[in-house]
């Protein structure tokens, strides 16, 4: 405890009870879980068992090493609490659904049988991940393309605007898993269909904000090319593109959110493969283990997926940021 | 650093410019009634007057941005016939584009032409000329005012044009750095001989810094006075003449401001 009385800037150590929390946490989840475990109907526990030998073996080991590593502490001054709190959460579930049975079974399965799914379908699972993101690539770059060609022509041009509008304002807000029936019927195949919704979820927002962006753009930033010597290209390309960007990125995250929603769906009905398939086989099996574990990889994935999309927009929009770059 | 570029004199000849009345479509209100005026090659002259006046109409015009309802407007012998790099402008805000650095500003003139790859070696020049070489990677974010309107007088400048219309680029200015920018702009005059035409609503600038100030009225925008000033550069704000030519100016404005709200 001698850190309080140290000054902050020689403080080379985390205070006590941070480097503790992890350890102290996963004891208690794991501990619970060992009472719950004795108790219930015999449960497959050991790979659960395992994860918190893991956790509270990396987590010491982090605790030793962090006073000669000054970017290790950091890091875990940072994201420690948080992980203490997801590492307690873990214990809640487990007393909450196997420990008091508080949620119906099979609906709600305790951590440990999640994980038991996680790990026993795990080559399906990463398969299912695989095809989904195949998927989501190919539609969400055939959308951003094509939203970013009309948009630029909707915002530029008035005549494309004069008749594209109404097409984009009428057409557009309908959702992309609205014309499912439609492009079972129409598309060569399921796989086919299913990325052209997602285009078709993505295409609409990009548009909008792009032509948005387009047609906002500052007149005396256009005024000045001009009088530069500036033709049509430049006016279009180099000022009228770069000043819609914060905007188009605003209808990329829109666009993103609504490929994901398109995706599962359009997957569960049609595509025999992807995590929203998964989703819904493990649910006609009443298998809800596999149900969470999908789940839980889609949370990751999709959140990675978003967490990239923000790191392209903290590079492109750096001069927004009013940071300096070198 | 002389960089004589052939300037060109400037005709506007009875120009007249109206636009819609917001409120009433079918009316039109008459921006500028008939302005006639030149300005030599190599000339720095000055438009002074009350807001309002059509002073930046009649600076669009020139530049291209607008085309006046009827009149004669000729740079050197040329009809004008829309924008051109040959007539530079920068108006009161700096207008940087916020996505490029202080370096891309400045070649965005050479850029706009398609020359960049040609003329990169000029930009350095500029860059020093505006004393920002300091600054080449920062955004326009970071830039202070005065800073700012340096970039975007190198700007276009950089494309060497034979007139240079200024719309109030020194307005938005606290008071010490606008006087330290009057100097760099007169140096750039010097260096340069660039045909300059500067609308100003500040009068000891246009005293301070042209050949010729010309005094606009509003409703409409006509050419009422006009003011040579002669005096020996490089001229002091508080020389007796100075404040003689000040006095002349204000009594002028003061009447046609009185006039105004008569005839209203």
């Amino acid at each position: 405890m001698n850190a309080d009385t140290t000054a902050p800037d020689k403080l080379s150590t985390l205070p006590w009870p941070m480097q503790l929390a992890v350890p102290v946490a996963s004891l208690i989840t794991f501990g619970t879980h060992l009472l719950i475990a004795q108790k219930a109907p015999p449960l497959e526990t050991h790979s659960y068992m395992l994860l918190f030998w893991e956790i509270l073996g990396v987590s010491i080991v982090l605790a030793i090493a962090q006073p000669f590593w000054p970017a290790l502490r950091k890091w875990m001054r940072h994201i420690w609490p948080i992980f203490t709190a997801a590492i307690l959460l873990l214990g809640v579930w487990d007393v909450i659904t196997a420990g008091l049975h508080l949620l119906p079974l099979p609906y709600f399965p305790g951590p440990a049988a999640v994980l038991r799914s996680l790990i026993s379908d795990r080559a399906l699972l990463v398969d299912s991940t695989w095809h989904s993101l195949v998927l989501l690539l190919s539609g969400y770059t055939l959308g951003v393309i094509v939203g970013l060609i009309s948009g630029v022509c909707i915002g530029w041009s008035s005549s494309v605007r004069y008749w594209g509008m109404p097409l984009l304002k009428v057409v557009g807000p309908i959702p992309a898993t609205a014309w499912i029936p439609l492009a079972m019927v129409v598309a060569p195949s399921a796989i086919v269909s299913a990325a052209g919704l997602v285009a078709l979820a993505v295409w609409f927002p990009v548009t909008m904000l792009t032509a948005s962006g387009i047609s906002n753009t500052r007149a005396s930033y256009l005024d000045v090319a001009r009088t530069l010597g500036a033709g049509r290209l430049y006016l279009i390309f180099r000022v009228a593109i770069p000043a819609a960007v914060p905007n188009i990125f605003i209808g990329l995250f829109m666009g993103l959110g609504a490929s994901f929603l398109t995706l599962v769906v359009a997957e569960s009905v049609g595509v025999k493969s992807g995590l929203g398939w998964y989703l819904s086989w493990a649910q006609g099996w009443a298998e809800y283990g596999k149900v969470f574990a999908a789940l839980i990889i889609m949370a990751g994935f999709f959140s990675t997926v978003m967490t990239l999309l923000f790191k392209l927009r903290d590079r492109v929009l750096v001069w927004q940021k009013g940071v300096i770059k070198w | 650093m002389t960089n004589i570029v052939a300037a060109s004199g400037v005709r506007v000849h009875e120009i007249c410019k109206s636009f819609p009345v917001p409120d009433a479509p079918a009316t039109s209100r008459l921006a500028l009634g008939g302005i006639s005026f030149s300005i030599g090659a190599g000339e720095l002259v000055s438009l002074v007057g009350p807001s309002g006046c059509g002073k930046s109409t009649l600076l669009r015009l020139i530049a291209g941005l607008d085309v006046p309802d009827s009149g004669k407007l000729l740079v050197g012998n040329e009809k004008i016939a829309g924008p051109n790099a040959e007539r530079g402008l920068v108006f009161q805000d700096p207008n940087l584009f916020p996505w490029l650095t202080v370096r891309r500003n400045i070649e965005a003139g050479l850029a706009a032409r398609g020359v960049l790859r040609e003329k990169r070696n000029e930009v350095d020049e500029f860059m020093r000329l505006v004393g920002l070489e300091a600054f080449a990677n920062a955004y326009p974010h970071h830039l202070s005012g005065g800073m700012a309107q340096r970039v975007a007088l190198a700007r276009a400048l950089i494309n060497h044009p034979k007139v240079l219309l200024l719309d109030e680029p020194l307005g938005a200015l606290d008071a010490f750095t606008r006087m330290r920018m009057q100097d760099e702009v007169l140096r750039l005059w010097e260096n340069r001989r660039t045909t300059m035409l500067l609308v100003t609503h500040d009068i000891d600038e246009a005293i301070y810094m042209s050949h010729r100030i010309l005094i606009m009225t509003p409703a409409p925008g006509r050419i009422d006075r006009e003011i040579h000033i002669d005096l020996a550069r490089s001229r002091d704000r508080t020389s007796e003449s100075f404040l003689r030519f000040r006095s002349e100016i204000l009594e002028h404005l003061h009447f046609a401001g009185n006039a105004a709200d008569v005839s209203a």
